[in-house]
């Protein structure tokens, strides 16, 4: 099974791709869909050297609604920073140190930052231990890195990596 | 009905991508300038995206779903650009108005 099918969730994610991106439903493009999706990861083997499991996937539901409502927040937050003016910016580069160690989940953890509040991720040091982020203004660093670890890092790491 | 909804939503995402390009012509270093097209233009360009999306999908026949791919294509693509930006640039010690993280291996 996992010499025919290595990644099923990579399978379904790059059929349902390939349904967006011709925007119609028809057997024939399912059927194309699915070949595709089947043999990708065939050709991408090198890039997964990890299965991708997702082990609580109402986790994950309510890790989306989180991101979901960051953003909309976050972008009214930065909105209003710039309208503000930048004199009363007081940007600060914070070290996450990192609980998360799969490659995937740090590069999710990552991608999150830079899409929520005011928070860029801008390097992960070389050990994979600690990710530097530039916030464009706070005044309590600690808090900050707090949130990001209760907020994003808690339940990526219950997705991605916590063994049941 | 559904106009006023279209308008609504074409005028938000408008006013947020100004915004973003304003923060880049306004804001005072490299870093700070990262913020603005990273995140306003995050949910302007949503917005734009979602409006798009119903306007398809009322005026014509089936459910027009390409904007959902523009979507997932932006969030993949923006933070991974603006994490390179910010690593190239700690990389060449661009001037900063934060203090630059002390253990900086970025730079070595």
């Amino acid at each position: 099974m996992r010499r025919l099918l290595p990644h099923p969730l990579l399978t379904v994610s790059l059929a349902l791709l390939w349904l967006l991106l011709v925007n119609q439903l028809s057997a024939g493009h399912i059927v194309l869909g699915a070949l595709l999706g089947w043999l990708i990861p065939f050709a991408t083997s090198r890039f997964w050297p990890e299965q991708i499991r997702v082990r609580h996937p109402l986790t994950l539901l309510r890790f989306l609604i989180v991101f979901v409502i960051d953003i909309v927040r976050g972008s009214f937050h930065v909105a209003y920073l710039i309208l503000l003016g930048p004199a009363r910016l007081r940007p600060v580069f914070v070290a996450v140190p990192l609980a998360l160690r799969s490659d995937l989940a740090i590069s999710l953890l990552a991608n999150t930052i830079s899409l929520t509040p005011g928070t860029v991720s801008a390097h992960l040091s070389a050990d994979k231990r600690t990710l530097i982020v530039h916030t464009l203004d706070t005044d309590d660093a600690a808090a900050l890195v707090a949130e990001i670890k209760q907020r994003y890092e808690t339940p990526l790491k219950k997705i991605f990596e916590q063994e049941d | 009905m559904i106009d006023i909804l279209l308008s609504v939503l074409i005028l938000t995402g408008a006013i947020f991508t100004f915004i973003g390009s304003l923060g880049l012509a306004r804001l005072r270093d490299f870093y700070t300038r990262l913020h603005g097209p990273t995140k306003a233009t995050t949910l302007g360009v949503g917005c734009l995206l979602i409006a798009s999306a119903l306007y398809f999908s009322v005026r014509e026949e089936g459910v027009s779903l390409h904007e959902v791919l523009v979507t997932l294509f932006l969030f993949i693509t923006a933070p991974v650009s603006a994490h390179l930006l910010a690593k190239a640039a700690l990389h060449l010690k661009v001037r900063s108005l934060a203090a630059t993280p002390p253990d900086n291996d970025a730079a070595d």
